[in-house]
């Protein structure tokens, strides 16, 4: 009998520490089963963020090194640049990619380094209990925006966009933001994946996707609120789809976002 | 009294300390465990007018407090290891150009993200030499909840008056401790206060004695109109590549903190007058010693005390005083052995010390710390 759906190789088959409900674990898992298909198990390398998948090391089945906080795209050059023919990621939340990170991130982009970001967007800071991110709501409650973000008044700034932002940078090829708030979302996101990886292996330049994602326990939401919640207020925001595609095999307005 | 008897936490006393010397502005990044102070901030601040930003990391954090100093307020950051060690570009910064600002250091396991985040004391050096270059700093470290908020506030007393980056050594079990503090009747504080010039005119805002004097320090914004740069320059705060300047800033710069040292040192000291066996610790693994200490006490032999809350300037007139009739010294730290080569270099061979060193990322238990006194009798 032929085995339709099992556990990816490249995933480590053991119970993660992610609380439930979070996102992390569905995204470890597209991006193993991308690398599965892709025959790519043996050369694969992870940098890893620090936040709540600082852990990321115990579930992903190839090698991995987690950097300085912020500092993961500057790793992940110095990795790919030595080895072109393997497969390199930077897996990275929205404090190490959009805050402490944002010269490293920017910089990278704009030197086409030819990784994949993964960026985890979950508007809020995980690991450190729920403090605000720069990628917070206007509006959403955090433990150092207790009254909610407010931008102007209270000088906290406006949520940033990180593929509309990296959009104008030369390097940048492939720009892509999905979700895993349900299985339709989670399957597109998959295929973004997807054609990130096969445009980093033909060397074509930067390539990112960004994934909304759920964060129950510091949203303070049950798991099924919290799907909720991302859909009701953080797509909005945030579009899903592609954002930027100049890949050599974008031709047509089609891809992943459709 | 029972109205300022409060129970709380480390980190809520240095931010209470803080805001009582007068705290206006906190800008910092969230790191455990020292997050609880940028949470109470963004609380507190915005109720009387003070400023509470996140920046994007600690980087920004301390030099947007060098910002904040320059207009003349009051500007704490808190942070942990890797934030630490990121500030200290702008710690060097602020040391050179004599800029008042606060930075609670939560220690915590490293180097690098260690064990996040299990107590260590691993930044006595760092704190000290963490930047390039010879630079000033002062540094102390809490023992209980009440020196947290007692020790911020004499950090901002220390930072205005001496116009230096000051430092508080705390560490993860300190601040994350809850104790019963009474706190000090709000109008017994007398609000540390940086002294400023009175005319613009002729203002020279790097003119002071050369041994050791601090500067008139002018706000930004006040028609003083002076230049704050981080090269090395002359009185009027032009930058200088002159031979002379930088000896002369230099020195005066060293001789500002080296003269007043003996007025910062601050210690709690226990049965150490006929001490034969000393302890010599600080922060939360003096409260292991303290009570190892009083046990061999209770049993007759002559060990004593001493506990350091100012870290630099080293106490070292202090120490060589209280440690006269001891003949070792047991120096127990959550490190490699960092403060025992500052005993062994201010006690000068007067005293046999033993370095008891613990990078477990667990406290001291006083059992282990009974016995090395043990083993010195």
């Amino acid at each position: 009998m032929e085995l339709l759906y099992g556990h990816p190789k490249s995933l480590v088959s053991i119970q993660s520490k992610y609380c439930p409900g979070c996102g992390h674990g569905v995204i470890h898992r597209l991006i193993t089963e991308v690398i599965d298909e892709m025959g790519l198990q043996e050369r694969s390398i992870i940098t890893n963020p620090v936040g709540c998948s600082i852990w990321a090391e115990y579930y992903f089945d190839f090698d991995s090194v987690q950097p300085a906080h912020g500092r993961t795209p500057a790793a992940a050059t110095g990795i790919k640049r030595n080895l072109k023919d393997h497969l390199v990621i930077c897996y990275q939340g929205d404090g190490d990619l959009a805050a402490i990170g944002t010269a490293e991130i920017i910089h990278a982009a704009n030197r086409g380094e030819k990784f994949t970001t993964i960026f985890v967007n979950n508007a809020i800071y995980g690991m450190t209990g729920g403090q605000m991110a720069p990628t917070t709501l206007v509006g959403q409650y955090a433990t150092t925006s207790p009254k909610g973000r407010d931008p102007v008044n209270a000088g906290m700034g406006y949520p940033i966009k990180v593929c509309e932002l990296l959009s104008s940078l030369g390097g940048t090829r492939y720009l892509a933001r999905g979700a895993v708030n349900n299985p339709v979302n989670i399957k597109k996101t998959k295929k973004m994946i997807r054609t990130a990886f096969e445009a980093q292996m033909r060397g074509e330049g930067f390539t990112m996707v960004e994934i909304l994602s759920q964060c129950p326990t510091n949203w303070k939401l049950s798991p099924p609120d919290s799907i909720d919640w991302l859909e009701k207020n953080m797509i909005p925001f945030y579009p899903l789809g592609e954002i930027k595609n100049t890949l050599s095999t974008a031709a047509a307005p089609a891809g992943a976002g459709n | 009294m029972a109205e300022n008897a409060k129970l709380m936490q480390g980190n809520e006393a240095c931010t209470m300390g803080a805001i009582a010397a007068g705290l206006q502005f906190f800008a910092g990044y969230p790191i455990t465990p020292s997050t609880e102070i940028a949470e109470m901030c963004s609380e507190e601040l915005p109720k009387f007018g003070g400023k509470f930003i996140q920046m994007e990391d600690e980087i920004g954090s301390i030099a947007a407090c060098i910002g904040a100093s320059l207009t003349g307020k009051k500007a704490m950051t808190a942070t942990s290891g890797p934030g630490f060690s990121l500030m200290q570009e702008s710690i060097g910064y602020a040391s050179l150009c004599e800029i008042p600002v606060v930075i609670i250091n939560v220690q915590r396991m490293g180097p690098s993200t260690g064990m996040p985040t299990s107590p260590a004391q691993g930044d006595i050096m760092q704190a000290r030499w963490g930047t390039h270059g010879d630079h000033q700093v002062i540094a102390l470290a809490p023992g209980n909840v009440k020196e947290c908020f007692e020790l911020t506030f004499k950090a901002f007393e220390y930072a205005e008056t001496y116009r230096v980056p000051v430092i508080v050594l705390a560490d993860e079990v300190i601040s994350h401790m809850r104790e019963k503090v009474i706190l000090p009747n709000p109008s017994s504080y007398k609000i540390p206060m940086r002294a400023m010039p009175k005319n613009p005119a002729g203002y020279k805002p790097y003119g002071a004695d050369p041994d050791g004097g601090v500067p008139l320090m002018a706000p930004f914004g006040q028609g003083y109109r002076w230049h704050c740069t981080g090269l090395f320059h002359d009185e009027s705060g032009a930058p200088s590549g002159k031979a002379a300047v930088a000896e002369k800033l230099l020195h005066r710069l060293e001789r500002k903190i080296e003269k007043n040292a003996q007025a910062m040192e601050d210690y709690y000291a226990e049965s150490m007058d006929d001490c034969d066996v000393a302890v010599v610790s600080f922060g939360s693994s003096a409260m292991a010693a303290l009570s190892a200490v009083r046990r061999a006490r209770k049993e007759g032999k002559k060990a004593g005390m001493l506990r350091l809350k100012t870290i630099w300037p080293f106490p070292d007139q202090a120490l060589r005083r209280l440690c006269a009739s001891a003949k070792k010294i047991i120096v127990p730290e959550m490190n490699q052995g960092q403060l025992v080569l500052e005993v062994e270099r201010a006690i000068h061979g007067k005293a046999g010390v033993i370095k008891l060193g613990k990078v477990t990322g667990e406290l001291f238990h006083p059992d282990e710390i009974y016995r090395a006194l043990k083993e010195a009798f």
